[in-house]
């Protein structure tokens, strides 16, 4: 049998795009980074098929999901300036406490006769302050980020306490309670603003010069400085980032709950760390993605979601968590 | 003042102190565009200090420095850059975790929008990294891959690429093939004599000199913070050289 010179050409190209695509998958698959960025996906949908198979009518209600999407979008916030701080090899310890900073100015703005968004610009400019103040004391004394965050979480959880006198005060704003209520469809609204901050975060990241500036300081401080890099602005802004993410956070917390507290939300320092290993993002700095860590925050929103709807005890959940932090820290590693 | 346009180089004089140690008492040389200018002498000899007073890393307490026969003042890196002058230190500069074209356009991104808009421009960035490395007959599988992947040779390729492919003048090496095998050594050294060709000044740190005798077109002997000795590279051998960095022979500039 004899093939037309032109289907045998034709057919032999198929051939080519065949092997390069199945290359391509290959490459992928060792490259380490195609599974520290994929595993969180896969264990995300693992998480939600083990749940959804045993409840069914009460896991897998749009009523549910909804809870798990409201839930994470505070802490899907919080992940991105920790992405951004670990990205450089650093860590911001201080979140969490900054949130609380935040949310007390915002309750003392808003008490004072301020409506619920100028309280909201004040409660967001508390925390780029504080945030600008880690990243300059980080960048100009050369000290860890570890400690100078690690001494901010005392002090802004401190001055909280100092200017609230540790009372709580209830905020009762319809317009800021909607927020936390409503959403676009079945989509709410704070699942939204989590996601547009997230794609700009990413687009921030991988599209400008400043974020290539970004993961080169955390890939190797000392080449980047020698190319010209300014690290200690890199240090600078993705602080500020951080802080003025946690000031904007504890507007939406207060939206949520209700009123301002004066109390530190610890069990977010934690989770935004863990979403951030379990996202694929090197606590080495220099490697990373944005939307890793905002499915990890889901995943595991959806893992406290499914123990308490399984009937874990609430203790259980905290081990739970740890011990998957700790078991996808270590699969990342032995790629 | 001799500022001579011929060269590519030259520096007069220069002097540098730090506290009480002299590291350069009054270096002159030059190097001329299209040569390989190798300098060689023991450790401690200010052949560092000098190719970082060169690169604008330090500022020279004394002395003058020539571009083509203009007089140049930098303080800082980038300054040096400015004028043309490009260093490949021994530890390259390249960040492991980015891309190759990542690292060939660090801190010189190509930008595409308006004003406060812009955004990179990875297209040109990477298609512009391809040529840069195709000008210099380097070939790297893909200019996609991170350096992480790439071996010691092809990561010395990529640093000098990014050094030479910049409108640059004056490229400064240092041991550029101390860490290298036979093979990558060779490939480096094909690499130095293309960019020769393409008319760059190129400043050589070398220890090794049968290197230095087959790159070099002139050789400068440093030994204690001075020159010993500059002459043509087909005028010496290794033995005078080792008698002059170890100060067996006086040697005559």
């Amino acid at each position: 049998m004899k093939l037309s010179p032109k289907s045998s050409t034709s057919s032999a190209q198929a051939g080519e795009v065949e092997t390069s695509t199945l290359n391509k998958v290959r490459l992928a698959t060792k490259d380490p980074f195609f599974w520290s960025n994929w595993i969180v996906v896969i264990a995300f949908i693992l998480v939600v098929l083990v749940f959804g198979a045993l409840k069914p009518h009460s896991f897998l209600t749009m009523y549910n999901l909804n809870n798990i999407l409201v839930a994470s979008s505070i802490p899907a916030i919080i992940v991105v300036g920790q992405t951004f701080a670990v990205a450089t090899a650093g860590i911001d310890l201080s979140i969490s406490s900054i949130m609380t900073f935040g949310a007390v100015v915002y309750g003392i703005a808003f008490t004072n006769g301020s409506s619920w968004w100028v309280a909201g610009i004040a409660g967001t400019i508390a925390g780029t302050l504080c945030g600008f103040l880690n990243g300059l004391i980080i960048a100009k004394r050369k000290i860890s980020d570890f400690i100078v965050t690690l001494g901010m979480l005392s002090v802004a959880a401190g001055f909280a306490l100092v200017i609230s006198n540790g009372v709580p005060r209830q905020i009762v704003s319809n317009s800021l309670s909607n927020l936390a209520i409503g959403g676009f469809g079945r989509i709410p609204y704070l699942m939204v603003i989590a996601f547009v901050i997230t794609v700009a975060a990413h687009f921030f990241l991988f599209n400008t010069r400043f974020g290539t500036h970004i993961l080169a300081t955390g890939g190797d401080p000392d080449a980047a400085r020698s190319m010209g890099v300014n690290i200690d602005l890199v240090k600078i802004v993705v602080y500020s980032i951080s802080g003025t993410l946690a000031g904007f956070a504890a507007m939406l917390t207060i939206s949520r709950i209700g009123a301002a507290e004066p109390a530190a939300n610890t069990s977010l320092l934690l989770n935004s760390v863990a979403a951030v290993v379990l996202g694929g993002v090197s606590l080495f700095g220099g490697r990373g993605t944005i939307f890793g860590p905002f499915v990890a925050i889901l995943l595991l929103q959806a893992l406290t979601n499914g123990l308490t709807v399984v009937g874990v005890a609430a203790y259980y959940q905290y081990v739970s968590i740890g011990l998957v932090v700790i078991l996808s820290a270590a699969l990342v590693r032995t790629k | 003042m001799t500022n001579n346009p011929e060269y590519a180089i030259e520096v007069i004089d220069i002097q540098k102190s730090f506290g009480s140690v002299a590291a350069l008492r009054g270096v002159s040389l030059f190097a001329k565009p299209g040569e390989v200018t190798a300098i060689v002498g023991d450790n401690g000899a200010g052949k560092s200090t000098l190719i970082k007073c060169i690169a604008g890393v330090y500022t020279a307490d004394a002395g003058e420095i020539h571009i083509a026969g203009k007089k140049v003042h930098f303080t800082t890196p980038e300054e040096s850059r400015e004028f043309g002058i490009e260093t490949v230190y021994q530890t390259l500069g390249l960040i492991e975790d980015l891309t190759i074209w990542q690292n060939l356009f660090l801190n010189r991104e190509k930008m595409k929008g308006i004003g406060p808009f812009k955004i990179l421009n990875k297209k040109a960035m990477r298609l512009e990294s391809a040529q840069m490395l195709k000008n210099l007959d380097v070939y790297i599988p893909s200019i996609k891959g991170r350096v992480r992947g790439l071996s010691g040779g092809q990561r010395q390729a990529v640093a000098i690429c990014r050094a030479a492919g910049w409108g640059s003048k004056v490229v400064i090496m240092d041991e550029p093939t101390a860490a290298l095998g036979v093979r990558e050594t060779a490939k480096v050294e094909d690499l130095i004599s293309r960019m020769k060709e393409q008319g760059l000044a190129i400043l050589l740190i070398s220890h090794n000199f049968d290197q230095v005798l087959r790159l070099a077109d002139q050789v400068w002997v440093m030994r204690q913070g001075n020159v010993m000795a500059g002459m043509r590279a087909k005028d010496t051998s290794g033995d005078e050289l080792v008698a002059l960095i170890t100060g067996a022979s006086a040697g005559k500039k």
